[in-house]
């Protein structure tokens, strides 16, 4: 029997009979009838499989989506389901053992971007990305994330509230730093705003330009805002890693600083994850309805050039669009991006699956933070290689770092001339004086 | 007791019984679990969000452009099983008899050409249906007993429904009685397998589409 890989910081703490116990409780903890709905309609017909970039490009059987969480499955069978005491008494159902955590670690975090596509093909309705969600709930709690990258970060997130170990006055260094290069001028720990941006650790670590384009737009819009060091980084590796109360704890902090501030508004990143976290999560984090608005940043772009307080020039220029799941599909803002990009005169080439249909870059739900997952990601890559290639346009825009910097790196590895940028810096860079 | 009495008698309400009690237990086991909150700030309104459940339920029944290529097998067989199976069900003169009986509804049955047809269909798809099962990777992967199981109590009823409009083999009472328990074999079997999915379809459709009117995003 294979055991499974684990974490080193938890290597020593338990064997497998009771990693497979932790695997169990944290499948299971949080069943609602909604998930049981869910496993109780599949009726194995394998159209998912058409949907999954991974199944699509591969061929293997095993990344059919619902396939990927076949132990929840079992686990909720045996344990929770209508027939539970009868799958125990006759053994029909057999529990879940090590040796199948460890087959189904590179199925349940590798080979899944949680981007959803599956569910829009499903006849019966099922949210697999959502069961997904699930099932690394157990995996993390049985110290089976995976421990490169994405498991230790998730872990620094979790000890100190940023997945680099950021400490606030680093934050403010940073912040301030930013500025200065970009010349312009940061508001950082403000005691009261009306806005409240927050930031991507992939922008921290790879787009800096980014959070100056974000401090560029909101001075330029007149808004009192500030950065909140109590509260900055929204980027959530926990959620993706499948730790719940890393979760909650990045989630409740930037709540938290927001009240402190009076913030109506809560801004997020170029993200995607931290996006669905906070706009449609936080508030049953938090337990009761936020005191404040959230939106993307593009929602916020498309709101100001609505209203007349982001007045941009017009740029000639031909792109296409890429939509992070998490943004469109997952987060119902499809249409904010297209309203910017109109309003910039971009001539907009569409993909062949563009908006709701679109194909996951490859890196979400902390994929891009798995280097063994390295050839899996080069394959939904080639999906969107060629889609992009097939509309003629010579740069893609998106809206989420994450991706951003996924579709560089495949772009890199078969040097690809099309340039891959941020939506947000082009509306940074072409506000009317 | 004759075996056709049988049938239609103590089997009959054992069935009923059964198929009742099980329906009632696995839903029961399913919505008696705890709802998770939905407290964040709705992008759509109720009327919106009820209005994208209805439209999830209605328009799942065709995959979107982009999955049509990779799925036409799998819905165009499936397609012809279930309608195949409806105009037999609500089509065939004997079936709206008994539905008369039952519930004294009625409506004009179709021509038995047709019904004879459909059956034909049905039976057909059926079998390919099992053979892509079998053959498929995917669904190889997937399947377990339940698959077959389903299969073989929807398999009997449209096989000893065609020999009984054929009565081609055994008497009429034979036939109809194995046709009549073959039926209740169906009946007994539907709340614990996937064939719940004839219910469980509407609610699961309907819930995703809520959930994610809610958010504005694509049901
Ligand atoms: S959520 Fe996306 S990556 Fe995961 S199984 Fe579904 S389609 Fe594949
Ligand atoms: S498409 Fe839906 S019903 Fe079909 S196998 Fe996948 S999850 Fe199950």
């Amino acid at each position: 029997m294979n055991s499974p890989v684990v974490a080193p910081s938890r290597a020593a703490t338990v064997d497998d009979a009771g990693r497979v116990d932790q695997a169990m409780r944290g499948f299971l903890a949080e069943i609602g009838s909604g998930a049981a709905l869910a496993m109780e309609a599949c009726v194995h017909c394998g159209r998912c499989a058409e949907a999954c970039h991974f199944y699509v490009q591969t061929g293997d059987p095993r990344y059919t989506p619902i396939h990927k969480i076949a132990p929840l499955r079992q686990a909720y069978q045996r344990e929770v389901g209508p027939f539970a005491f009868a799958y125990r008494l006759f053994g029909l159902t057999p529990r879940v053992t090590a040796g199948q955590l460890a087959t189904w670690q590179d199925l349940i975090y590798d080979s899944c971007n949680m981007c959803g596509r599956c569910s829009l093909i499903c006849p019966m309705g099922i949210d697999i990305a959502g069961l997904v969600e699930q099932a690394r709930h157990g995996m993390f709690d049985a110290g089976l994330a995976p421990a490169d990258y994405l498991g230790v970060l998730a872990e620094k997130e979790h000890a100190t509230g940023s997945p680099f170990g950021l400490t606030r006055a680093q934050f403010r260094d940073m912040l301030h730093q930013v500025g200065r290069t970009h010349d312009v001028v940061m508001h950082v720990d403000e005691p009261r705003a009306d806005i409240v941006p927050t930031v991507s650790s992939v922008d921290l670590k790879t787009y800096p330009a980014s959070m100056a384009a974000i401090a560029k737009i909101l001075n330029h819009m007149g808004a009192a805002w500030t950065f909140r060091t109590d509260g900055f980084d929204a980027d959530n590796a926990s959620l993706t890693a499948g730790d719940r109360a890393g979760q909650r704890a990045i989630t409740l902090s930037i709540v938290r600083a927001a009240m402190e501030c009076g913030a109506g508004t809560v801004v997020m990143p170029e993200c995607g994850h931290s996006f669905t976290e906070m706009r449609w999560e936080a508030a049953n984090t938090f337990g009761r309805s936020l005191p404040f608005r959230v939106l993307q940043i593009t929602e916020l772009l498309a709101e100001g050039l609505a209203d007349g307080r982001i007045r941009v020039n017009r740029v000639a220029q031909t792109a296409t669009y890429h939509d992070a799941c998490q943004l469109s599909r997952r987060g119902g803002a499809t249409a904010a991006p297209r309203v910017v990009l109109h309003a910039l005169g971009i001539d907009v080439r569409e993909m062949a699956d563009s908006g709701d249909t679109g194909w996951c870059c490859g890196g979400g739900g902390g994929v891009a933070l798995i280097k063994r997952a390295q050839a899996l990601r080069a394959h939904a890559f080639e999906i969107k290689r060629r889609q992009v290639e097939a509309t003629g346009a010579d740069t893609m825009y998106t809206s989420c770092s994450g991706c951003r910097q996924t579709l560089d790196h495949g772009g890199k590895s078969v040097n690809w001339t099309t340039t891959v940028a941020s939506l947000l810096e082009l509306v940074a860079a072409n506000l009317k004086d | 007791m004759t075996m056709l009495e049988i049938a239609r008698g103590p089997a009959m309400q054992v069935s009923i019984l059964i198929m009742v009690g099980g329906i009632g237990w696995r839903l029961a086991g399913i919505l008696l679990l705890r709802r998770r909150p939905q407290r964040a700030a709705p992008r759509h309104g109720f009327v919106r969000r009820i209005c994208g459940g209805l439209s999830a339920i209605l328009s799942r029944f065709i995959p979107r452009r982009t999955f049509r290529r990779g799925t036409a097998v799998s819905v165009v067989l499936s397609a012809v099983f279930h309608l195949g199976l409806a105009v037999v069900l609500f089509g065939g003169a004997p079936h709206i008899l008994l539905i008369r009986q039952i519930t004294g509804l009625t409506w004009p049955g179709l021509p038995k050409g047709i019904v004879v047809m459909a059956s034909g269909l049905t039976l057909a798809s059926m079998i390919a249906l099992l053979v892509r099962r079998m053959t498929h990777p995917v669904l190889r992967l997937l399947s377990t007993v339940d698959d077959y199981l389903s299969w073989l109590v929807v398999f009997l009823p449209v096989f000893t429904g065609i020999l009984l409009s054929g009565e081609t083999i055994g008497g009429y009472a034979t036939l109809l009685s194995l046709h009549i328990l073959s039926v209740e074999l169906l009946l007994v079997w539907l709340p614990f397998g996937k064939l719940m999915h004839g219910l469980l379809v509407f609610a699961g459709r309907g819930a995703m589409g809520v959930t994610f009117a809610r958010k504005g995003a694509a049901t």
